[in-house]
């Protein structure tokens, strides 16, 4: 009696944990041009996970990043995106932010003339209507707003200024985190988020992020330098050399990259391509 | 065609939501133009001797013109035919109109359509409407209230009736009959119009608007608007503008004429939505519009323009500074789609000393349009002083679309001040890529840009307008990109 209960319970937790995964990348290969970018990229993501994806110049982290979201400069050339249980790689972009993937631009686009805040009701309120909800009126859209700058330390003056326009590095960054807290994503993509930004700036991006992490929200955190992961913890850390991901890890293996460079992570990928080739 | 294929055209040709035809009477003057036809319309309206000579010496101006039309607009048409035009047509009279009520049904429902209901505007926004379908006006609404102010506003062939001596003094005041080949058409062969004048002092409490409509095939629209600001007042009018879609050009050659006195102020805003074409370029408006204002001492004229419509448009709503401390201004939005054509800006011509003028011109095309700004700015040789500021930005939505700038600079006085800017640009792939990454789908993207792109602009025009152009340009735009 007692070992059929816990069975049944080993089986249960097994599902659940086959329904948590939110993000199934496999064999992932997209090129740009002639030149192909990912070599078949594999990763598992959960619900509620963090994980930190690193690697060299030229690795393919950003155009992860724009596949996952749907930028059609590039072509997926094999594998599948599952979010969710369900194959993202024919949705258009509009059609993946809807279902709550979230990328925070590595360079946010200015748009002249268009207010921060008019931009994001447009936004809120699109994401609404896919949900089946009303859209939010302009005082409830103001009382969120509200309370939404206050995790980036973003003043009102902010919000009514044209999208991105003449905003400092650090602004934009700030202002991209601020537009996840609005839009509420399950999936966040933040794209060398800690890229131009000074060690206060860092502190307060970083801050927003992790007020945003909760059980149901999961953080893929592109970055060159360990830096940013003293702030935002990872879960996890890949290292992704030439379209691969050639190893994963904890924290700590961002430490350890911190301390020894990348150099070692080449050598390494150049043993497994002669494993897997015998 | 089979059915289907019938309802997939009409599904892809339904942006233009007012191309609906009504059908109530008209009165049609035979086609074609002759002394007789001027005869006819001036008989109609059971005009003065005067008018009739006025007009007949417009008509024999035009004749001399031997039909050469302007050439020098970067637009291209077939030969107009003049004789194939019908130049008089009105909605079958009816007794006079004692209220709204009497309207006729059919014309009513029209507006309804339009989304200018006659009485909506009347009761809710206090703005008092002019509304002139084809030839004719057919109901003006607010003006008893306004009257108690001094302010005459009308349709222009009541005017000639019950105001013949301001219209006498004014016409072709600041237009003159022999100004251009289509102004001296007007002058020949206008049918109806607005007319306003704002007493001494007196600022007009509310907007006023005209919304001109065609309804009748084959019929040219001619109509003449003349605003009258007397001395120290204030008006702001407004001007609105659909036409039913038909297979055939239709021309639209109307006359504004602004007359500011001394600290007199007015503020003319237009949206123009005619009838554009189908995606093939069949069909739609020749909107060969002249509009001119002139501003004395201390007065001043603001032009704002949102042009979506018509399959060409050539227009140069101008301002000639006269007196000291006059200023002129600008502000437009021109927008081309598909086989659109659009030659417009302005002409600012400094006469008087230290006076102002401000041209802020966007001009946004897309699909196979092309889209040209020509300004003229002229500083005479008393006018010490002047300045004048130019902003000319292009937008291109994709690659098979035409921008064009054509400035004209004239200065003969060396304490003037002239400043251009000209920007060319493009809705950027990123830019889009990043509305659409936050939920936000292309079109609607390209509607949110361009409106940014447009703001200068749309915050000149009274909050209602605003609206609706906002809305209209997003209309116009479908389809625009890839």
């Amino acid at each position: 009696m007692k070992e059929n209960k816990f069975k049944k319970n080993s089986s249960q937790a097994l599902t659940t944990q086959h329904e948590t995964r939110m993000l199934s990348i496999k064999n992932l290969k997209a090129s740009i041009g002639e030149k192909q970018i990912l070599n078949g990229i594999n990763l598992e993501i959960k619900a509620g996970e963090v994980h930190a994806i690193m690697g060299p110049n030229g690795s393919g982290k950003s155009t992860l990043a724009s596949v996952l979201s749907g930028r059609d400069v590039f072509d997926v050339t094999g594998g599948e995106v599952l979010f969710d249980g369900e194959n993202i790689l024919d949705l258009s972009p509009e059609d993946r932010a809807r279902k709550g993937i979230f990328l925070a631009f590595q360079y946010p686009v200015e748009i002249p003339g268009v207010s921060n805040a008019n931009f994001l009701k447009t936004a809120v309120n699109e994401i609404r209507k896919s949900k089946g909800l009303e859209p939010l009126d302009s005082k409830d859209f103001l009382v969120m707003m509200k309370e939404r700058m206050k995790l980036v330390e973003m003043d009102k003056a902010m919000t009514q200024r044209s999208v991105n326009e003449g905003f400092s590095g650090g602004e934009k960054k700030r202002n991209e985190i601020f537009q996840m807290a609005m839009l509420e994503p399950k999936l966040c993509i933040l794209d060398e988020t800690d890229s131009g930004l000074d060690i206060d700036a860092l502190r307060i991006v970083a801050n927003g992020v992790n007020a945003l992490r909760s059980k149901e929200r999961s953080f893929v955190v592109i970055t060159h330098y360990q830096r940013l992961l003293d702030y935002i913890v990872p879960d996890f850390v890949h290292v992704l050399y030439n379209g691969r991901i050639v190893k994963s890890g904890t924290k700590d293996l961002a430490l350890e990259l911190e301390e020894k460079g990348y150099d070692w992570i080449k050598e390494i990928k150049a043993d497994a391509v002669e494993f897997s080739n015998k | 065609m089979s059915e289907d294929l019938k309802i997939l055209n009409d599904l892809s040709q339904n942006e233009y939501k007012y191309g609906f035809v009504s059908d109530f009477e008209s009165d049609n003057a035979p086609k074609g133009l002759s002394e007789d036809i001027v005869r006819f319309i001036s008989l109609k309206k059971k005009e003065p001797e005067w008018l009739l000579e006025w007009r007949l010496k417009a008509y024999r101006h035009w004749l001399s013109l031997k039909q050469e039309e302007p050439t020098w607009a970067n637009i291209h048409h077939p030969k107009i035919d003049f004789q194939e035009i019908i130049y008089y047509s009105a909605p079958r009279p009816k007794p006079e109109l004692k209220s709204l009520d009497e309207l006729d049904p059919e014309i009513k429902a029209t507006f309804d359509k339009l989304g200018i209901s006659l009485e909506e505007q009347k009761r809710l926004s206090g703005v008092a409407v002019d509304a002139v379908i084809d030839s004719v006006s057919v109901k003006t609404t607010f003006r008893e209230e306004l009257s108690k102010l001094g302010i005459i506003f009308c349709s222009f062939s009541e005017a000639v009736h019950d105001y013949p001596d301001l219209i006498k003094k004014y016409i072709g005041s600041v237009v003159p009959m022999t100004d251009n080949f289509y102004a001296a058409l007007n002058s020949a062969v206008f049918s109806d119009g607005s007319f306003c004048y704002i007493p001494k002092g007196v600022r007009c409490p509310m907007e006023l608007s005209t919304y001109f409509r065609i309804n009748s095939a084959g019929t040219g629209q001619f109509e003449r608007t003349l605003i009258v600001a007397d001395e120290g007042s204030y008006v702001s009018y407004l001007e609105g503008c659909t036409a039913p879609m038909r297979d055939e050009n239709q021309l639209h050659a109307a006359v504004v004429e602004i007359y500011a006195h001394k600290n007199a102020q007015v503020k003319y805003s237009t949206v123009q939505n005619w009838y554009p074409g189908d995606k093939n370029g069949k069909g739609g408006i020749y909107n060969f519009v002249t509009k001119r204002g002139i501003a004395h001492e201390h007065s001043k004229i603001s032009w704002t323009q949102v042009e979506t419509g018509s399959s060409i448009t050539w227009k140069y709503p101008s301002v000639i500074l006269k007196g000291d401390y006059s200023i002129g201004e600008f502000y437009s939005v021109a927008v081309t789609n598909n086989m659109q054509q659009a030659d417009t800006g302005t002409k600012m011509i400094h006469l008087g000393k230290n006076t102002k003028s401000t041209i802020i011109s966007k001009g946004i095309s897309g699909g196979k349009s092309n889209n040209s700004y020509r300004g003229l700015v002229k500083i005479n040789k008393n006018a010490d002083h002047s300045r004048n500021f130019s902003q000319c930005d292009s937008l291109l939505l994709g690659d098979q679309c035409g921008a064009h700038t054509f400035p004209y600079l004239e200065v003969h006085n060396k304490s003037a001040k002239v400043e251009h800017e000209a920007t060319t640009s493009k809705v950027g792939e990123d830019q889009i890529f990043y509305c659409n990454q936050r939920g936000i789908s292309t079109e609607d993207a390209v509607g949110l840009i361009v409106n940014g792109y447009c703001k200068e602009v749309f915050n000149q025009l009274p909050m209602e307008f605003a609206v609706e152009a906002q809305k209209l340009l997003a209309v116009s735009l479908e389809g625009s990109v890839g």
